[in-house]
């Protein structure tokens, strides 16, 4: 039997669990003894002119190797942005003669020992001599201060073309609601926050440990930053504490380890703190977008308009281009006739902002499901039933939309429905409007979101693919090299899974390895929810090439036609039809000569995973404190390899973004000061703070690989979020508020019921 | 400064700096890496140990306060051959993914058990209010917390546990006045 889509428990957790996982500050190595330490020395001022840096002092301090400044990096190349951002904006690793964000590193401390790093870098002494701070939108796109000159605005890129806005695209239209909805700056706080180690060797090569998201991407990124040739490096991946985006690529960080180990001709560690991660370590989301929507009162929405406006933080990176995915993704699950959207990301002088759990599309879903409850309220109807009637109805072949996107399969309906019932959404709308009667101090909100995301996309370099090496040990036992780059999601058990179910090894002697560029050169990470779709693809596929191979060499040991030979899965061996004595196992067959087989799959395309999502909160009515009782989720994301796995992703997503919707948020004061720099301050979610989930299966096949799988990595935050949001405001709807702003504070809520019962 | 304490039952004394923090005594001085630091302002827990029995954030205990006391690690309590019932249980029960802040949440689990060896679904998220996990949305280690507590007093964890053919993670009790209302 088939062992694809039981609950395989992981194979990598007793090591967890005990010894603990080996993350880049724990690893040991000979090549790393008699490592320094690098301590960064971070602006304090959001932005500011460098005067004078006098390092002395900390030169002078115990332990101290060395102090090196932007100066005497100048050799390197600086970082450049995506094509499509403005070039003049690139930061250098260290700042020379401007900062832009509190955090932006200005030098580094060398020392023997960490704790003497910590103490030295006070004794670092910078001359800044302030700029004004540029906070929030309106500050970047008035201009009156620009953060490079050069360039001659703040806007570093647009999205889609407003020149070509309709006039009429609400004409027709019974009801129209404008607002604008604020999608807040959040911090992907993974447990393990950022660092590396480095070392080069006397042949001139580069070995670099950096907890990473795609160990191969890291690599090209940082060959680029230091100009040296991507064969003079190898990139190897410890465990990963959780990354959520943002450890993709080489932070300016890394590639300061990485020069410092080589100027001083020894190796060289750096752990960042919780602190510097939080306001150093890209942040995530930080949109503020306008819709419009309209349609007829019976509750079909006939025309939808997005426009948004993106902060890129003071350093455009990966986050400066995913309002491309809102945009593709703006219309969600919806028929909506008519449609359009556009983008500006602005530079600011805050932390550069990159990509988090759902990267662009999360945005696109807070949005549109944000504004399909302000229709419903405006046009009195449900919001199930104003999703029911705008759902596009269920496909097969692959349906296209107005921004290009190709969903490949699905059936938004079924989702929508299954959720409600799961909910029993009669009852709860029953029970809101028994409370509201009686006027109780704890109110009920009902919040729902319908979403469709898109998962596993292609790049510039063409369709998704991805690589699988599988060998056949001469002991039995098998190893796979794959191009992901598990960071928690346990591919360890799940490739070999998709091995095993071919080979009939069992899923313990089956060895997973990644991460290292010498053994992986080729790879495109796990993130975009991609791994299983084409890496598990690609593992399956190579395990089926190899038993190919297999046959061809069982058919000359047997001395029989190799169409004549069946392969026993349970018993790892080939049999000539007929003959079940006369058979070779796979491992012996590997003795002869090494049994291994490469492969790449390559997707026809992404995939477009769906669902929704129903929360439940009461709100408090004289503390205005929301408490998230209850999260239904459907997310169909097709077949389903593990269950626990799957369960695990969507759990994590769920929490975080219910954790944006009334929880988290990233703060700056008017001058730039960031205000939730440690995890006192960031409020960081809790196991007090939500429910236990509740789970509901659907599994529409996507055909675009042979496994029927599409992404789930990021489901939770696309489809909760709003949910979570919306069922907070509903919460307080019949009190007259429309809308409020994530994170949904007892603050916020308290106000916008103080604001209605004024206009009342 | 000499310092004279046990750690997962081995006696040890070393000279160290006084500020020395626990963790990275035991990180650094004795190689049991289990223990994370996860960040500056003792919130997250990812460095929880027991001394004495009782559950601490050894990232804010100072190596000499440990003086003369038991240190328990997570790998003080269970190999990767033989896991304590607690490790079992958040292993069948997915309670971690990433594993950064797991060995910190398993001896916090060991503590409230220890405490409480029947805690309600409430008492476990209260416990564990100062282990933060960013993987999990924490439902898979209240799971398996609670199928550690079952398992300890009622012997065995079952293969299968609680994770066997239930869809839905709705917890049996479920705090605040929401759960007959809505709609349950």
């Amino acid at each position: 039997m088939s062992i694809l889509g039981t609950r395989v428990l992981r194979t990598e957790d007793p090591r967890f669990l005990t010894t603990g996982g080996v993350y880049t500050e724990d690893v040991v190595d000979e090549r790393l003894v008699g490592a320094c330490h690098l301590f960064f020395v971070r602006s304090p001022i959001a932005h500011a002119r460098i005067t004078g840096i006098d390092v002395s002092g900390a030169q002078a301090a115990p332990g101290v190797v060395a102090v090196f400044t932007g100066a005497d990096l100048a050799e390197l190349p600086p970082r450049k942005g995506f094509p499509m951002m403005n070039q003049e904006m690139f930061q250098l690793p260290l700042a020379t003669d401007t900062v832009r964000f509190v955090g932006e590193p200005v030098a580094v401390v060398v020392t023997e020992d960490p704790y003497q790093g910590e103490d030295a870098t006070e004794l670092v002494s910078v001359d800044y001599d302030p700029l004004p701070a540029v906070i929030g939108y309106p500050a970047a796109l008035a201009a009156d201060t620009l953060l490079f000159p050069a360039a001659g605005t703040n806007v570093t890129a647009e999205f889609g073309n407003p020149g070509k806005k309709q006039d009429d695209l609400f004409d027709g239209c019974e009801a129209v609601v404008t607002a604008t909805i604020v999608n807040q700056r959040v911090a992907p706080a993974p447990m393990e926050s950022r660092g590396a180690a480095a070392v080069w060797g006397d042949d001139g090569r580069l070995t670099a440990w950096i907890p990473n998201q795609g160990a191969q991407g890291t690599l090209g990124s940082l060959a680029g930053q230091l100009g040296v040739d991507r064969k003079l490096i190898r990139v190897i991946t410890p465990d990963v504490g959780g990354a959520f985006g943002a450890k993709f690529g080489a932070d300016p960080e890394v590639v300061v380890v990485a020069w410092v180990a080589r100027q001083l001709g020894r190796p060289a560690r750096w752990s960042e703190t919780r602190y510097e991660n939080l306001i150093a370590m890209t942040h995530g989301r930080a949109q503020e977008n306008t819709i419009t929507i309209g349609g007829r009162r019976d509750g079909t929405v006939l025309a939808y308009r997005l426009e948004i406006l993106q902060d890129a933080g003071a350093y455009p990176r990966i986050g400066a281009i995913l309002p491309s995915l809102t945009i593709l993704m703006a219309p969600g699950p919806y028929a909506i006739p008519r449609a359009e959207a556009w983008a500006k990301v602005v530079v600011t002088n805050t932390t550069p902002i990159g990509a988090y759990r759902g990267a662009g599309r999360p945005e696109a879903t807070a949005t549109l499901e944000r504004a399909m409850d302000l229709f419903a309220a405006e046009v009195g109807a449900d919001p199930a039933e104003v999703r029911r009637t705008n759902l596009l109805p269920p496909f097969t072949e692959p349906h296209k939309t107005a921004f290009g996107a190709l969903y490949d399969s699905g059936d938004y309906v079924t989702a929508l429905d299954a959720a409600l019932a799961a909910a029993d959404y009669p009852a709860l709308r029953r029970e809101q409007a028994a409370r509201r009667e009686r006027g109780d101090v704890l109110q009920l909100g009902i919040g729902l979101a319908s979403y469709v995301e898109i998962t596993g996309g292609g790049d510039e370099s063409g369709p998704p693919s991805e690589n699988a090496t599988v060998e056949v040990h001469p002991d039995g036992t098998a190893t796979i090299l794959t191009g992901t780059s598990p960071h928690g999601q346990g591919h360890e058990t799940a490739w070999a899974m998709l091995a095993s179910d071919e080979l009939g090894i069992p899923v313990d002697k089956i060895t997973l390895k990644w991460g290292d560029t010498d053994l992986v050169p080729e790879g495109g990470g796990t993130g975009g929810s991609r791994s299983l779709q084409q890496g598990g693809a690609a593992v399956q596929q190579a395990s089926q090439e190899l038993i190919e191979v297999a046959r061809e060499r069982a058919a000359q040991e047997l001395e029989a036609s190799a169409a004549d030979l069946v392969f026993d899965v349970d018993r790892s061996a080939f049999a000539v039809a007929g003959d079940p004595d006369a058979s070779v196992p796979l491992a012996a067959l590997a003795r002869e000569e090494r049994l291994l087989v490469r492969t790449v799959f390559t997707a026809p395309g992404a995939t477009y995973p769906f669902g929704t999502h129903v929360a439940v909160t009461e709100v408090d009515t004289e503390t205005g404190k929301p408490f998230l009782r209850r999260l239904i989720t459907v997310d169909d994301a097709g077949v389903v390899l593990n269950p626990l796995l799957a369960e695990g992703q969507r759990h994590g997503g769920i929490a975080q973004g219910a954790a944006q919707a009334f929880l988290e948020e990233v703060v700056y004061d008017a001058d730039g000061n960031p205000l939730t720099a440690s995890f006192a301050d960031y409020p960081f979610l809790s196991a007090t703070e939500v429910p236990s989930f509740e789970l509901t299966d659907m599994a529409t096949p996507t055909t675009y690989n042979p496994l029927g799988a599409k992404g789930i990595g990021e489901a939770g935050t696309i489809g909760a979020t709003p949910a979570v949001q919306n069922s907070v405001v509903d919460a307080v709807a019949h009190l007259g508020v429309r809308h409020i702003d994530m994170p949904t504070t007892s603050q916020r809520v308290w106000a916008a019921m103080r604001a209605a019962q004024k206009e009342a | 400064m000499q310092v004279k304490l046990t750690v997962n039952g081995e006696p040890r004394s070393a000279d160290v700096e006084p500020r020395l923090l626990l963790v990275h005594y035991l990180r650094e001085h004795l190689g049991l890496r289990a223990a994370n630091v996860g960040c500056d302002t003792t919130s997250c827990g990812a460095c929880t140990v027991l001394l004495d029995g009782q559950s601490v954030k050894s990232c804010t205990v100072l190596t000499a306060q440990a003086q003369g006391q038991h240190v328990t690690t997570a790998e003080g309590v269970g190999t990767p051959a033989s896991m304590s019932v607690v490790q079992a249980a958040f292993r069948q029960e997915h309670g971690l993914q990433c594993g950064f802040c797991t060995p910190g949440m398993v001896m916090a689990a060991t503590s409230l058990l220890a405490e409480n060896p029947r805690p309600t679904e409430t008492q476990v998220r209260e416990g564990l209010e100062g282990n933060f996990c960013r993987c999990t949305g924490y439902h898979n280690i209240v799971r398996a917390v609670l199928a550690a507590s079952a398992a300890m007093t009622e012997g065995g964890l079952a293969e299968g546990g609680l994770s066997g053919g239930e869809v839905s993670g709705r917890p049996a009790e479920q705090a605040g006045p929401a759960d007959k209302a809505a709609g349950q």
